[in-house]
């Protein structure tokens, strides 16, 4: 009797500790600590809920249920590699490691793995170039876009006339913040601006050197790309040199509530780029509140509900849901696999139809992706902070970014991958 | 009843004067040794090799460098990360086949030939072809060692906490030089270095369709003979010389050790090593790199730990100390997150807490390492069960 107890328990203990194989597993790459936690946390929570609630108001995508496995990275390439080691093999359909780094890092190892890379807004930019990476997307906007919709947005503010003026550029001197620089020096040729990079080391503490010299060369605009606690820093100290606000732009990843809140007043007026819809006005969010955090199955905290980067997170999970339900649609199946998932992506269409039967209108922009372009249309918006309604506001439609110049840079650094990588850019 | 010398005669000096004496041990070192090469490639998971064992060994390697100039040779580095990142650098400079150029024009400026003090216009002198993983490794290490000879040469005058200043102004400075020197990474728009594919024998070693097996026993043999050159070397005369600058370097000038070939051996044969498991770290563990987020200060800081919980002086001691360090961290992590399913940023927390708490409780019970805790145990071994 005793021996047949034993057995059960080992049996059930077996059978709750293997995969259950009837899921789609999206797994998220989450940082909850060190310092980027701050920008981690709510695109995490975001994520999360966003399956959670297809699970428990749909039955997950096509009737087959969700898992998300969450593995903390800390914005740590070596926990990176560990935590998609760890995770692939688990049936894995798409990876969105919310990390230039370590998004550099997977995108040779998902290639050849076959599971696609979804990276929004961040990662390897010419990864647009469909012909070149096959498994990586990075719809709807990459950070090409993003430099042109700052310097499109100076343009109007000017009347479209800028030469001679001097932009500054904050970055974070990694592989994500010099990422834009090719751009802005092609961009100011075109323009006649001038163009003036200056670079803050990890993790951003320490600004003061940079911000002195900000005050010294006094540049008509500074744009930055920062992230974590670098943002806050830069604020502070643009606040403290009485910066115009105005004139400074972000990227949409230094435009979070967590960046501007701890400037207080002296953030008033501090613009950035945002590719998506901002606060919790869209019907999707009373369905949250009923059937995620009253039912007391919120992602982390459960505080970070219709902040910007929770927004993000819910967003990345729109589209990851949107993709899976369009594989399954093509594929005629409903447990579909990695490949089917990259299918799916190749051929998503999100529409205003759709995203307002999804409770979410006016979201994101209308957008598809095709075999030659994983990168969407490129489009953005320009977001800016009220300090006493504590609210970011859009201040601008979602408009174009200058593809022209952008096209051919991608081209050019998507062959000379290809090229270093002996890959055939495949015909489309 | 373990490790007893009774019965266990030597006949000649090379038998006295092996590593292991004695026989019990010898036996458990090959068994050890036979393990690793035989037995784990067989049950080897893409997992174990590339979050566990891979890591593993490239820390060995550097944690043994880094013993052979804090450890044995008593001079406190803070620039293991730097001296890792130049072995990368230099590694996948020869990969990707290394390319010098010299200049043609040189406007307002002096030309000279390599430099320009204007603006310079460039072209290519030569390429080299692109070298094999091992090659490549190797010339990585040799890059380093060179460095590590010329940021060495501050120890002739300065000693302690002065040096290790001085070390640390390396660590900066190499950061910034490859941030900075776009040569460095081939001109690539984003600073970031990726390791093309590259074999070995017709083994894939680098690359992302490298499998498993051939990248683990690629680390280990260079771990094996890295660690096997070391051990011998500190039992030789380079070794002494270097225990007895450690010990006390103006008795060690009196009894006629040269304080300029010993400080200066030790940092460049410590750099070759540090050197080559920089260039293990980018090529074969992690493929892609970006130097502040994968050479930076806490890199230097986490080597000093290794030998500082495994034990200076110790070569056994660098292999504790980097498994205590790379393989607790997941261990915990699989335990919390995957045995018990806590949620994972309370489990990260907590992994700080207990590894905090398990150096700190280490350090008060062994102040001397793991390394002087697997040698009170042997003895302890040997009396075993009667203990007197």
């Amino acid at each position: 009797m005793k021996f047949k107890t034993l057995a059960t328990a080992t049996l059930t203990t077996v059978l709750a500790a293997s995969p259950v194989l009837a899921d789609l597993v999206f797994p998220s790459l989450s940082y909850r600590t060190g310092p980027y936690a701050a920008g981690g946390i709510p695109f995490a929570d975001g994520y999360a809920d966003y399956f959670t609630l297809l699970n428990e108001r749909d039955g997950g995508i096509g009737g087959v249920a969700t898992r998300v496995i969450e593995c903390e990275t800390a914005y740590n390439t070596e926990k990176g590699v560990e935590c998609y080691e760890s995770t692939k093999g688990e049936g894995s359909l798409v990876y969105q490691p919310l990390s230039t780094g370590i998004t550099y890092q997977l995108i040779p190892k998902a290639s050849a793995d076959g599971i696609p890379l979804h990276t929004m807004g961040y990662g390897r930019t010419s990864a647009a170039n469909g012909k070149v990476f096959e498994w990586v997307f990075n719809y709807p906007a990459n950070y090409w876009n993003g430099a042109s919709h700052a310097i499109n947005h100076i343009l109007d503010i000017n009347g479209g006339d800028i030469s001679g003026k001097k932009v500054a550029l904050v970055y974070h001197n990694s592989a994500y913040g010099k990422e834009p620089i090719r751009t802005l020096e092609e961009l100011s040729a075109k323009h006649g601006f001038d163009f003036m990079p200056i670079a803050v080391d990890h993790p951003g503490q320490e600004q003061k050197s940079q911000w002195l010299q900000i005050r010294r060369e006094r540049p008509d605009y500074t744009l930055m790309w920062g992230w974590g606690v670098m943002n806050q820093v830069a604020i502070q100290e643009a606040a403290n040199i009485r910066y115009p606000m105005e004139n400074f732009i972000g990227v949409w990843w230094s435009g979070s509530e967590n960046d501007v809140l701890p400037a207080g007043e002296g953030a008033d007026g501090y613009k950035s780029l945002n590719m998506h819809n901002v606060g919790s006005d869209f019907p999707i969010f009373d369905d949250i509140q009923q059937y995620v955090v009253d039912a007391g199955k919120a992602a982390g905290a459960g505080d970070q509900i219709g902040s910007v980067l929770y927004n993000r997170g819910l967003y990345a999970a729109m589209l990851a849901a949107e993709a899976a339900r369009k594989a399954q649609e093509i594929h005629g199946v409903e447990e579909i696999t990695a490949a089917m998932m990259r299918d799916g992506m190749e051929t998503l269409e999100i529409t205003e139809a759709r995203m307002a039967e999804l409770g979410m209108p006016n979201f994101g922009p209308e957008f598809s992706v095709s075999c030659e372009n994983h990168g969407g249309p490129g489009l953005g918006a320009v977001q800016q902070w009220d300090a006493t309604a504590k609210t970011w506001e859009l201040i601008s439609d979602f408009k174009q970014s200058d593809i022209e110049v952008i096209n051919a840079l991608i081209e050019e650094d998507s062959q000379a991958y290809a090229a270093e990588n002996g890959i055939t850019p495949r015909d489309c | 009843m373990f490790y007893r010398e009774a019965g266990d005669f030597k006949t000649s000096y090379a038998s006295d004067g092996q590593t292991f004496p004695i026989l019990f041990d010898r036996w458990r070192y090959y068994i050890v040794v036979g393990f690793a090469f035989v037995v784990v490639p067989l049950f080897l998971t893409e997992y174990l090799a590339s979050a566990v064992l891979i890591p593993f060994l490239i820390w060995s390697i550097i944690a043994i460098g880094l013993n052979i100039l804090t450890g044995y040779c008593g001079q406190v580095s803070l620039g293991t990360g730097g001296f890792m990142a130049v072995g990368a650098y230099a590694c996948y400079k020869f990969m990707t086949g290394l390319d010098v150029w010299y200049v043609t024009q040189c406007a307002g400026g002096t030309n000279l030939f390599l430099l320009c003090t204007g603006d310079a216009t460039y072209e290519l002198l030569f390429r080299l072809p692109a070298f094999n993983i091992l090659l490549s490794v190797l010339m990585g290490g040799l890059t380093t060692a060179a460095v590590g000879l010329l940021f060495g040469l501050p120890s002739l005058r300065i000693k302690g906490f002065y040096l290790a200043v001085a070390t640390l102004a390396a660590q900066f400075f190499l950061i910034w030089l490859f941030n900075k020197w776009s040569w460095s990474y081939n001109f690539s728009a984003s600073g970031q270095i990726n390791a093309p594919t590259r074999s070995f024998l017709g083994f894939e070693i680098s690359g992302p369709t490298a499998d498993a097996v051939p990248k683990y026993l690629f680390c280990l043999v260079i771990a094996f003979v890295l660690a096997w050159f070391a051990r011998n070397l500190t039992r030789g005369r380079l070794g002494r010389s270097w225990m007895a600058i450690r010990d006390m370097d103006i008795a060690a000038e009196i009894i006629g050790v040269n304080p300029l070939t010993a400080k200066l051996s030790a940092f460049a044969i410590s750099s070759f090593f540090v050197g080559v498991g920089g260039a293990l770290f980018f090529s074969v563990y992690l493929g892609a790199v970006e130097v502040g987020e994968a050479f930076g200060i806490n890199k230097s800081f986490l080597a000093l730990f290794m030998i500082i919980i495994g034990g200076l002086g110790s070569i056994f001691g660098s292999f504790a100390g980097a498994a205590f360090i790379v393989l607790m961290p997941v261990l915990l992590k699989n335990i919390m997150v995957g045995g018990l399913g806590w949620p994972t940023d309370i489990a990260a927390h907590f992994e700080f807490i207990i590894l905090g708490g398990l150096i700190i409780f280490f350090l008060i019970v062994e102040p001397h390492g793991l390394a002087a805790l697997w040698r009170t145990i042997k003895e302890k071994l040997r009396l075993w069960p009667f203990p007197h």
